[in-house]
């Protein structure tokens, strides 16, 4: 029902429009939340069009990595927690489209954007699943800074999204703690299994801290997303949050965090500069694994024409039937 | 839908609102939509997309189409009743007088 009505029949005279936006601003800062049929600025929809759609795009793709490890789980118990755990990514996904859509954008469009590569998602599932250990650092570290970053969306001004993410945040806290098991079983084990445990931190490290997107400092999103209350925190906030939860992790599990210049200040931990370069490189398309996962995606996409075909004639026989009988 | 879809692709399958009754007792809420080619899709879908944890004892789905919605615009008019006396914070109850 939310993608219906969203075409204003008539254009809005100056007056008109600095009494809703005025209005809009109010109701925000107020805390009030924003649905799909009030009336919002077009630089708010946009904002969140991209916002959700790349947030849908990335729990799509983010069921690659994990997924190149389904028929390869060290055990049954591990295989049904992999199973389940890359079926909740396909199901937040599905939530955050339905979400966008409200915004007045339609399913297929988004489909098209991410499977011609227009459309970004987060830079972390470019990088490659080498071993066992990386599915535990994923879910340890990359689910565990995506819920840092998740949490406060709850509170999102608009209100399809803040619902979307308090489904997904509740779902997504077995994520991390399967995650730092994997971790904690590796780290505990054979000096080859260790070893593996480290070197899946020293990759995943970096990548999980560019998750929270460039320095404050050249953010061109930061000042509006705060402001129209969709972001909470700015993304050193943010990062420097998540630093400090996971550090004393690392140090339980007996690793080292791949950083020279990690070191206490009595409240913090203070970290390095991770590598932007390579974060700006990954994000614009060459990252270790960018054409890989957009092919598998197109390829699923292709695959599946089959499925939808039959789906539609089956739905039609089924109809014309009805209508005879 | 409409009646010659592009094959394989889904811009015409219907939108649908779905609904969850967490555990006898309680109404059915709303959690979300999906699409789908008919109903029957449209249930196993919201199976899995909105119950993968046990949260649903009874699942409605509804052809988004056929919800009838109050018009946004008209809120203030079409809710805006100022009749506190509704209310029972509206009348003072004597000190003393207890069971009111």
């Amino acid at each position: 029902m939310y993608t219906q009505g969203l075409d204003q029949a008539e254009p809005l005279g100056d007056e008109d429009l600095s009494r809703l936006s005025e209005r809009f601003e109010a109701k925000v800062a107020a805390e009030d939340k924003v649905e799909p049929t009030d009336w919002m600025p077009d630089a708010y929809r946009t904002l969140l069009v991209r916002q959700i759609a790349q947030h849908a795009h990335s729990e799509i793709v983010g069921m690659l990595p994990e997924g190149n490890w389904l028929s390869r789980a060290p055990s049954l118990r591990r295989k049904g927690i992999l199973l389940a755990k890359v079926q909740d990514e396909a199901g937040h996904g599905l939530y955050l489209y339905c979400a966008a859509e409200t915004l007045g954008i339609s399913r297929d469009e988004m489909v098209e954007q991410l499977l011609a590569g227009t459309a970004k998602y987060s830079s972390i599932f470019n990088y490659p699943t080498l071993t066992w250990a990386d599915c535990g650092a994923i879910g340890w570290l990359v689910d565990g800074a995506a819920i840092m970053n998740q949490v406060p969306l709850c509170r999102c001004s608009y209100g399809p999204y803040a619902r979307a993410m308090v489904r997904i945040c509740r779902e997504e806290s077995f994520h991390q703690r399967q995650g730092f098991e994997i971790m904690t079983v590796l780290s505990q084990g054979t000096p080859e299994q260790k070893a593996m445990a480290q070197d899946a931190l020293d990759r995943w490290w970096w990548p999980s801290l560019m998750m929270f997107g460039p320095p404050d400092a050249q953010s061109t999103h930061n000042d509006r997303s705060m402001r129209w209350k969709v972001k909470r925190f700015t993304n050193d906030e943010l990062r420097q949050k998540f630093v400090d939860m996971t550090v004393p992790q690392a140090h339980f599990l007996g690793l080292t965090v791949p950083d020279p210049d990690l070191s206490y200040n009595g409240e913090h931990w203070v970290f390095g500069e991770p590598d932007w370069s390579e974060f700006k490189r990954v994000l614009s398309g060459d990252g270790p694994c960018n054409r890989e996962r957009l092919a598998a995606r197109n390829k699923a996409h292709d695959d599946g024409a089959w499925v939808r075909e039959a789906a539609v004639a089956h739905a039609e026989k089924k109809r014309s039937r009805e209508r005879v009988a | 839908m409409n009646a010659s879809p592009e094959p394989g692709q889904r811009s015409t399958w219907p939108l649908w609102e779905v609904f969850v009754r967490s555990r006898s007792g309680l109404a059915h809420q709303h959690v979300g939509s999906l699409h789908a080619v008919d109903a029957e899709m449209a249930i196993a879908n919201a199976r899995d997309v909105y119950t993968r944890r046990g949260e649903g004892a009874s699942l409605w789905v509804v052809p988004a189409t056929s919800i009838v919605a109050s018009d946004p615009d008209d809120k203030e008019s079409f809710f805006g009743l100022d009749e506190e006396f509704r209310h029972p914070s509206h009348y003072v109850v004597p000190d003393g007088v207890v069971g009111i």
